[in-house]
C-alpha cells in the first residue's frame, strides 16, 4: 500500500498511538517538552517510511524506538540538555517500575499518567482542557485553539504556560495512589465533561466525538471506577440525541420537538448499560446519577410518557450531591412535568435571587415556557427576550426567537 | 526540589488577638513542625514577628533615594506570617505538607517552588 492511501491509514494508526507513545516517553524522560519533539520526529519518520517498506508488526514499539533514538541524537546536538536529561532519566528509570509488556506486542499503555498530570489541580482549569485536547486527544495547537474559538497565537501561550507550570513546579507525571483518587479524578472528569459540553453547546460533532473517545480511553485504563462509567454514560446518552436536537435548516430543536427515531439506539443502550454500571455497588456519584436521568429520556418513547416522577427523584439525589443552583433549576422543570406548571413556577420564584441564576439563560428560557403553558403570553414574551439578552451563542438566540413570536400575537411589533 | 511554604493569615494588631481569631492553636503549630522536623524535609523555616514590627524599604528607580517607612502596608486580607523551605521530590509531596500545616486552616499556604537558577 502506498501513496495518499498508505498516509491515510498511517495517519489513523497515529491518532490511537500518538498519546501512548507521548505517555510512554514521558515516564521514561520526565519531561514533556522532550517527549512531545521525540514523539513528533517518531511520526515523521514513519511518515517517510512506512508508506515505502510497509508498516511494522508492532507499530507502536516501532515509534518508541525510534523516538527513543531521536532523543538520543537530541541529547548529544544540545550538551547543556544532555547534563539534566542525563540526570532526569536515571532518576525515572530508578523510580518508575518496568511495564509489563502488553498481550498485543504494543506500548504498553501508561496515558492514564496523562490524564492526572494535564488535570492537575496546580493548573489552571482553562489550561487542563487545553492541555488535555494537546496531549491525550493528539490535536495541534491551532486545532486546540479553534475548539475554544480563540486566536492560535493565543492558544500557544497557554500551552507553553501550561508546560511551564509543569517543568518549574514540577508537577509530577505519575497516577494517583488509590486513596488519592477521590481527591484527583473529579478533576479529570470535569476536563473531558467540559470538551464534550463545549462541543455539544457549539454542535461540534468532532469535538464531542473526542470527548467520548477520551472517556473510553480513560474508561479502560480505571475499569472499576464508577463514575467514569457514569460520565461515559453520560455523554454517550447525550450524544444519541445530537442529529436530532437540529432542525434541517440547522435550527435547535426542543426536546418535545425532536423525532425521536432520529436519536442513536445503540449509544443509548450502551448507555442505559454504563448507567446502571455507574449506579450499582455503592453509594452513586453526580455522573452516574446525570446519567440515569439521560437513560429515562432517552427510552420514553415521548415527553407525556417519561417517567417524571423517577427524575424529579433522581433530581433530589443530584441536589444532595452537588447542591447547586442550576441543579435546583433543572430539578423545578422536571417538577413542572410531574406536578404542572404551577408548581414548577413556585419553585422557578423561589430561586429567583440566586446570583449565578441571574444571568443564566435558560433560568429565564424555564421561567417563560412556564408562563406560557399557564395562558400568561405577556409575562412569558417578556421573559422569552431576556433570555434571548442573555444567550450566548446565535443558535440557541434563535431557538428563543422562534419560542417568544409562538406567544406574541402574530403580525404586530 | 525546594518549595517555600508561604503562611499568610489575617492580620491582627497584637498577638493576643491574632491568637483569639485563630482555629488552630499553639500545640497545634508545635505538632506540625515535629512533623516536618522528623520527616527530615526542612531545609529553613522561621515565624515572622507582627506586621507591626516591620520596616519596607525602597530605592526609586532613579537609584540615589532610599524610601524608608514604617507602613501602613497593603491592605490584604491576609498577611505572610512565616515561611518553611522544605524539601520533597514534587509539588504533590509540597501541597501535602501545605495541608497538613495549621497555616492552611487559619488562612492560607502559597507554595511556590524555589529556583536554582539564581
Amino acid at each position: 500500500m502506498t501513496g495518499p492511501d498508505a498516509r491515510a491509514s498511517v495517519e489513523a494508526i497515529f491518532r490511537e498511538e500518538r498519546g501512548r507513545l507521548l505517555a510512554a516517553l514521558v515516564r521514561r524522560f520526565g519531561d514533556l517538552d522532550l517527549a512531545e519533539d521525540v514523539a513528533a520526529d517518531a511520526i515523521e519518520a514513519a511518515l517517510v517510511h512506512w508508506p515505502e517498506r510497509g508498516v511494522p508488526p508492532s507499530p507502536g514499539g516501532w515509534l518508541m524506538t525510534t523516538a527513543r533514538r531521536k532523543a538520543v541524537d537530541r541529547l548529544r546536538r544540545d550538551r547543556a540538555q544532555a547534563a539534566r536529561l542525563a540526570l532526569l532519566h536515571v532518576e525515572m528509570e530508578r523510580a518508575a517500575p518496568v511495564p509489563a509488556p502488553d498481550p498485543d506486542g504494543g506500548l504498553p499503555d501508561e496515558r492514564l499518567l496523562l490524564f492526572f498530570t494535564c488535570a492537575h489541580p496546580a493548573l489552571a482549569a482553562e489550561d487542563r482542557t487545553a492541555l488535555t485536547l494537546r496531549c491525550l486527544a493528539g490535536l495541534t495547537t491551532p486545532e486546540v485553539a479553534r475548539a475554544f474559538l480563540v486566536p492560535a497565537a493565543t492558544m500557544a501561550k497557554r500551552i507553553v504556560r501550561a508546560k511551564h507550570r509543569i517543568r518549574e513546579a514540577r508537577i509530577p507525571f505519575r497516577v494517583p495512589d488509590p486513596g488519592e483518587l477521590p481527591e484527583r479524578l473529579p478533576g479529570v472528569l470535569q476536563v473531558l465533561y467540559s470538551i464534550f459540553t463545549e462541543g455539544y453547546a457549539a454542535a461540534r460533532r468532532d469535538l464531542a466525538d473526542e470527548a467520548v473517545r477520551l472517556a473510553r480511553i480513560l474508561r479502560r485504563l480505571l475499569p472499576d471506577e464508577r463514575e467514569v462509567a457514569g460520565l461515559l454514560a453520560l455523554m454517550l446518552l447525550t450524544h444519541a440525541r445530537f442529529d436530532a436536537r437540529t432542525a434541517p435548516d440547522g435550527g435547535l430543536l426542543l426536546l418535545e420537538e425532536q423525532d425521536r427515531a432520529r436519536w442513536d439506539r445503540a449509544a443509548i443502550e450502551e448507555g442505559r448499560g454504563l448507567a446502571e454500571e455507574a449506579l450499582t455497588g455503592g453509594p452513586p456519584g453526580p455522573y452516574g446519577v446525570q446519567a440515569a436521568i439521560a437513560a429515562l429520556h432517552g427510552e420514553a418513547a415521548d415527553v407525556a410518557s417519561t417517567d417524571w416522577p423517577q427524575i424529579v427523584a433522581l433530581y433530589d439525589v443530584l441536589l444532595a450531591l452537588t447542591p447547586s443552583p442550576v441543579v435546583a433549576l433543572n430539578r423545578a422543570v422536571a417538577v413542572a412535568m410531574r406536578d404542572g406548571p404551577e408548581a414548577g413556577l413556585a419553585l422557578l420564584d423561589d430561586l429567583a435571587a440566586e446570583p449565578r441564576l441571574r444571568g443564566y439563560h435558560p433560568y429565564a428560557a424555564a421561567r417563560a415556557d412556564l408562563l406560557r403553558r399557564l395562558g400568561r403570553p405577556a409575562e412569558s414574551a417578556a421573559a422569552y427576550r431576556e433570555a434571548i439578552s442573555l444567550a450566548a451563542t446565535a443558535p440557541e438566540r434563535a431557538l428563543l426567537r422562534r419560542m417568544l413570536a409562538a406567544v406574541e400575537p402574530s403580525g404586530r411589533a | 526540589m525546594k518549595y517555600m511554604l508561604l503562611m499568610n493569615t489575617a492580620p491582627a494588631d497584637n498577638a493576643e488577638e491574632a491568637m483569639a481569631q485563630a482555629v488552630c492553636n499553639f500545640e497545634d503549630w508545635q505538632e506540625f513542625d515535629k512533623q516536618v522536623q522528623d520527616a527530615g524535609i526542612v531545609v529553613a523555616s522561621h515565624a515572622l514577628a507582627d506586621l507591626t514590627t516591620a520596616t519596607k524599604v525602597r530605592v526609586t528607580s532613579g537609584g540615589d533615594r532610599v524610601i524608608t517607612t514604617d507602613g501602613p502596608f497593603a491592605e490584604a486580607r491576609e498577611v505572610l506570617g512565616g515561611y518553611y523551605v522544605i524539601d520533597v521530590p514534587d509539588l504533590d509531596a509540597a501541597l501535602d505538607w501545605a495541608a497538613r500545616c495549621p497555616g492552611a486552616r487559619d488562612g492560607s499556604v502559597v507554595v511556590r517552588p524555589v529556583t536554582d537558577e539564581y
